[in-house]
């Protein structure tokens, strides 16, 4: 699968759970696990961080 | 066996740690995406939770707003969330969390707070250079800046001028502890991770690059830290302090090495401190949460 970006191989894991983040090696775009379908995986585009984020 | 909900936003490291605990640990474990959760005043804990009524819920969003709310329907629905409401509402909120720290007694920098710019001048002339400016809401250091003259006083006000939120109005001026540095001019903080009222595991954090911030998400390095029995009493009084849970208690030491509690995290990350702590954290979050549904 490829960064909607830049098109660089984002190289996703294996075990990549729902909501996990997935980061392109080249330009830094980040998407979002949003779902799995058998041994494809759905992304979509992640969050940007918020004023209200942190601990 | 324990049916456990975690609720997020972001599936990080510290969650996908407290999901594998939680099996580890037997518990029928249900994860819960907020972003993509709905509810109304009639549903059932399933409309909600994908799998149905869980005995406890470990309120885990990145997004403090996003976890409060998520908390109050959870907590309509008569389940067990951590941290509860009235923890998260208080430690999310600066002001708050400080008044709750020196109503109870704990020792915590003396903070001033005024409700418009023209207050929080007058604030800086009767209580003098430099204060401390921090986001009655806000995290991971971010907005938090020394304000050591008028200039630096005048830029930040004009900012909240401009971006006018709600918060803007609020200011939250602190006295600035004065901390030793090591060599390389870096100071240092203390967190303490509490459990049920419990400090679990303590490490330093070395602010990065000179500056005066600790934070981790700042580039600050975690130090593993043996905790004294002052650094342990004093996070027990402040996780008491602001209702309980799992917390993450900030603490400075003043110059003549007397601690002061400065800050007290929700959701707290740990992540950070696993590398240098000998306990298993999240087993402890968990262990926590699972002996909470049981009561």
């Amino acid at each position: 699968m490829n960064c909607q970006e830049c098109d660089a191989g984002l190289g996703i894991p294996d075990d990549a759970d729902v909501g996990e983040i997935v980061s392109c090696p080249d330009c830094g775009a980040d998407y979002e696990v949003a779902g799995r379908d058998g041994s494809g995986i759905k992304l979509k585009q992640a969050e940007t961080v918020g004023e209200d984020w942190g601990e | 066996m324990t049916r456990l909900c975690i609720a997020f936003d972001r599936l990080r490291a510290e969650e996908k740690m407290l999901k594998s605990e939680a099996e580890s640990l037997g518990c029928q474990t249900q994860m819960l995406d907020a972003k993509t959760a709905v509810s109304a005043t009639d549903s059932a804990p399933g409309d909600v939770i994908p799998g149905g009524r869980c005995d406890v819920v470990l309120e885990r969003c990145v997004s403090y707003f996003r976890g409060l709310h998520m908390t109050s329907v959870l907590e309509s629905l008569d389940m067990s969330v951590i941290n509860a409401y009235a923890v998260a509402a208080a430690c999310g909120n600066k002001m708050v969390m400080t008044l709750r720290l020196k109503r109870a007694g704990v020792p915590t920098p003396k903070t001033h707070f005024a409700f418009s710019a023209e207050a929080a001048e007058n604030v800086m002339k009767d209580a003098g250079y430099p204060l401390v400016i921090k986001p009655v809401v806000g995290s991971w250091g971010r907005g938090v800046i020394p304000i050591r003259g008028p200039d630096t006083l005048a830029a930040i006000l004009e900012a909240r001028s401009v971006t006018d939120g709600p918060f803007d109005r609020i200011f939250y001026l602190q006295e600035v502890i004065r901390r030793s540095e090591d060599a390389e001019g870096r100071t240092r903080d203390i967190r303490v991770i509490t459990v049920g009222g419990e400090p679990v595991s303590a490490m330093y954090r070395m602010s990065a690059g000179g500056g005066f911030r600790a934070n981790l998400a700042l580039g600050g390095d975690p130090v593993a830290c043996k905790m004294t029995t002052e650094m342990a009493e004093l996070a027990s009084a402040a996780s008491d302090a602001v209702g309980g849970g799992i917390l993450g208690i900030d603490l400075m030491e003043r110059e003549d090495g007397r601690l002061v509690v400065h800050e007290v995290n929700n959701t707290v990350e740990f992540k950070g401190i696993s590398k240098v702590s000998e306990r298993n954290i999240p087993q402890a979050m968990v262990q926590f949460a699972v002996d909470t549904a049981r009561k």
